[in-house]
């Protein structure tokens, strides 16, 4: 398997600077990001959140909503449930950034989020409430149900169709469970997710590499080369 | 325990586009200015290099430039009946919170608001006559005219390298520009910005339905260029990661760019970081402002920095809390309409198509900030007659993109499956084959639009949060559907594939997801203290030794975006503050 570092021409970011200074007016070359063969499974990367039941949760729902095809592995091989743990075990997660001061209202949904939740609570009692659900409807957590179980679960869940006894509104859940899948998928791959730009390379976005002043005429209406670039290889 | 510090000629609350004009302006007037900025020095070498700016996740989803809600935010209703709740989060608008302020991570559409705006109270009674305007709608003139702030907005688009192509110079209409703008001394400092294809897709539509396009006016500078103060800009690089982000190349006109380093080697000028301004102080009698109480963020200590002039120069809400907070000026009671301070808040409003066309590329994640052609045939056209469609105000059409990144920017027909198989191939094929063509609306004042202190919440400093009362009335709703009609209109023309067509909106305002940080008024510009907080010059008419200068002072809120007035009404301020207030302090303008 060849090391696309040694493949692509360096880009130091004080030489980008330097051309963008002076107008721009060498293209920098396209730091070509080598096609890497078909990658061997990942080693399993570990959790610094998720508990055994979340984890299977949350890995089922990966493999369900990013299922395997000619365009994308499936979610867990692409490290949807990595960028997921990784988020809720970090800053976000534990409510960076996030009001946490009461007294607590419901409100109207045009007031936006009002839970005493940190994200990563919610996502512990949205999952937990989430398996209730299915236990309830089908005997079984989530992640023992069949696909077509599943698919009927979540459309049921994404419609606002399920009530979470005595948990978070599953409207609420829902939605950030499902911003944290998209950003797993098509965030920069430092956070875990998006695993060989494999996000990036089924909608051909190029990520990071982004000097295109000469690129709008040169490919106007036209495809630009696949060859999505991360934070990591330009560093 | 309060540290008093040697007094200063003037204190600037706040180094964003308005703070850091006036700190410049005033150092080299000779004044000893001292900036207080709540949040922390960011460079574009350090901080705004590649490769770890081209983060979405960070920026967009994260939004590390801007303010943090966990220590200071402000809480929302839609009515006074309402119980208003925190805003916990950012959604709606998204305030900056470094050195440069949102003027680090707009987009940099750069307009000149006309005397549409300045006279709207005026104008619009003239021609369709007082019943006209509906009872509830406070809109106001703002005392000062298009043709007063021209050298200004001239001024501040040389400074912030401004490229896009004149439509009218001296009242002689120019090919290409906006036929619709109110007549410019002179061309932009740069040209145009090269139009990508959805730009020129939309701008061939518009035409076709007889509308008159242009290139839109935006702080992306389309070559090299230096300001007349020396500042150096790149060329911008059409990186598609414009809107949130700082610039790499130093092309987008920013505070931090183009006159903050020449307030900062100017020895006269001093810069204090982590410093939260929460009280301006008074004088015995209220008749002058004294000086600023701020709290060091990296400390806890607060210090009292006593001043000849204070200017606020934070956010429109932030100076507008201010003010509350510190008791200056009479808060506005929506029940009686009278008060000026927290008067006259409004937003924008906006409708949108996206069109799927599957033999084309759009390559969507390569555009400026600018790269977008407008048209402003429902704008700043007054020969468009509102009398039949009944609404004051008007929206500009863009056609294109700015900042399409996938996180955030994935669009596919309506109807289609939201995960699975289905969503991925038509996530993977409308990604490259969909384009945008959208409405942003004027919102006029309402009298039941406001902003006062919340009776229950509390910042990290103990203090009230600003609590903001808000929605859209009939006005914006018929606008919205006009805007809707054209843009659907235009869409059709073009034969898509598929479309989403634009609807307008007449759902409460909600404060998620992002809609437009081009939030006005609070703190109002006028020519009568009864109905306004300031006056011509952006000084207070309670205190005149206080300046307040920014979108707070607008006295309502166009389709345009907000920063050509607010860049030209700091130089207008710093101009009157230099030439006639440090000579002869005292009031500016009659009462």
């Amino acid at each position: 398997m060849s090391d696309p570092k040694q493949s692509r021409p360096k880009l130091a970011r004080r030489d980008f600077l330097k051309a963008a200074a002076v107008g721009g007016a060498a293209a920098l070359p396209q730091a070509a990001a080598a096609q890497q063969p078909a990658a061997a499974p990942p080693a399993p990367a570990g959790y610094a959140f998720l508990n055994a039941q979340e984890a299977a949760f949350i890995e089922a729902l990966a493999d369900h909503m990013i299922p395997a095809d000619a365009l994308t592995p499936k979610g867990t091989e692409i490290g949807i449930h990595i960028y997921i743990d990784r988020a809720l075990a970090g800053a976000w997660g534990k409510g960076d950034r996030l009001y946490m001061q009461g007294p607590w209202k419901t409100g109207v949904p045009s007031q936006g989020y009002q839970l005493p939740l940190t994200p990563a609570q919610l996502f512990r009692a949205g999952i937990d409430s989430s398996n209730a659900s299915c236990r309830k409807t089908y005997g079984k957590t989530f992640d023992r149900l069949d696909e077509k179980q599943r698919e009927e679960f979540l459309a049921a869940l994404a419609a606002g169709k399920i009530t979470f006894d005595a948990g978070p509104p599953s409207r609420v859940f829902w939605t950030a469970l499902y911003q944290t899948v998209m950003e797993g998928m098509f965030s920069d791959p430092i956070y875990g997710g998006n695993r060989n730009k494999a996000g990036w390379r089924m909608i051909g976005f190029p990520g990071a590499i982004a000097v295109h002043r000469d690129n709008i005429e040169k490919y106007r209406d036209k495809a630009f080369p696949n060859e999505p670039v991360s934070i990591s290889e330009m560093s | 325990m309060v540290t008093k510090l040697k007094e200063v000629d003037a204190v600037v609350v706040g180094l964003g586009w308005t703070g850091g004009i006036l700190a410049k302006e005033l150092a080299e007037a000779g004044l000893k200015v001292v900036a207080l900025e709540r949040g922390e020095m960011r460079t574009t070498a350090d901080d705004y290099a590649v490769p770890n700016i081209r983060d979405e996740l960070r920026y967009v989803v994260r939004h590390d430039l801007m303010m943090d809600t966990a220590r200071d935010t402000l809480t929302v209703r839609n009515n006074p009946s309402q119980e208003a709740l925190p805003m916990r989060r950012l959604g709606s608008f998204l305030p900056g919170d470094v050195v440069g302020g949102s003027g680090v991570h707009w987009s940099g559409h750069t307009w000149r608001w006309t005397d549409m705006e300045f006279k709207a109270r005026s104008m619009y009674e003239e021609r369709y006559g007082k019943a006209f305007i509906p009872a509830d709608m406070s809109i106001q003139d703002w005392g000062i005219t298009y043709a007063e702030l021209e050298p200004y907005y001239d001024r501040f688009e040389y400074t912030a390298a401004i490229s896009g192509k004149a439509g009218n110079i001296g009242g002689k209409l120019q090919d290409g520009g906006n036929p619709f703008e109110a007549p410019r001394a002179r061309d932009y400092p740069l040209p145009p910005l090269t139009p990508i294809l959805a730009s020129v897709m939309f701008d061939k539509a518009a035409k076709n339905n007889g509308y008159h396009t242009f290139p839109r006016p935006s702080a992306n500078a389309s070559r090299a260029y230096t300001n007349p103060d020396g500042a150096k800009f790149g060329a911008c690089q059409y990186c598609g990661y414009c809107q949130r982000f700082g610039c790499e190349a130093n092309a987008k006109g920013s505070p931090h760019v183009a006159v903050i380093p020449f307030a900062m080697k100017n020895p006269n000028f001093e810069l204090r970081t982590h410093a939260w301004a929460t009280k301006i102080l008074k004088d015995s009698i209220g008749k002058k402002v004294t000086g600023v109480v701020y709290t060091n963020v990296l400390t806890g200590e607060e210090f009292e920095q006593p001043a000849g002039i204070v200017l606020l120069c934070a956010y429109v809400l932030n100076n507008v809390h201010l003010m509350l907070t510190s008791g200056i000026g009479a808060p506005y009671d929506p029940a009686s309409g009278a008060g000026v301070v927290g008067k006259n808040y409004c937003y924008q409003t906006g409708a949108g198509a996206t069109l799927f066309f599957e033999d084309r590329h759009f390559n969507p994640f390569m555009n400026a900030g600018g790269s977008n052609y407008t048209m402003d045939d429902f704008n700043t056209n007054w020969n468009f007659d509102r009398g039949p469609h009944g609404f004051i105000g008007g929206y500009n059409i863009g056609g294109g993109f700015n900042t399409a990144l996938p996180i955030g920017y994935r669009p596919v027909p309506q109807g289609t499956p939201q995960w699975g198989r289905a969503w991925k191939s038509a996530t993977a094929k409308y990604y490259q084959t969909a384009m945008n063509i959208g409405a942003s609306g004027s919102v006029m004042a309402n009298r039941a639009n406001y902003l006062d202190l919340d009776p229950t919440y509390k910042n990290a400093f103990g203090q009230p949060l600003m609590r903001m009362t808000f929605d859209y009335k009939d006005n914006e709703h018929k606008m919205g559907r006009h805007a809707a009609d054209t843009v659907n209109a235009i869409a059709k023309s073009m034969n898509p594939t598929a479309m989403n067509a634009a609807t307008a909106r007449t759902d409460p305002w909600t404060v998620v997801p992002y809609q437009s940080t081009h939030n006005t008024g609070g703190a109002i510009m006028g020519v009568n203290p009864k109905n306004s907080a300031l006056n011509k010059y952006l000084q207070s008419w309670d205190c005149h030794n206080l300046f307040v200068v920014g979108a707070n002072a607008f006295a309502h809120n166009a389709s345009y975006n907000p920063t050509g007035p607010v860049g030209a009404l700091a130089y207008w301020t710093a101009d009157a503050i230099k030439n006639r207030y440090i000579k002869n302090p005292g009031p500016l303008a009659p009462a």
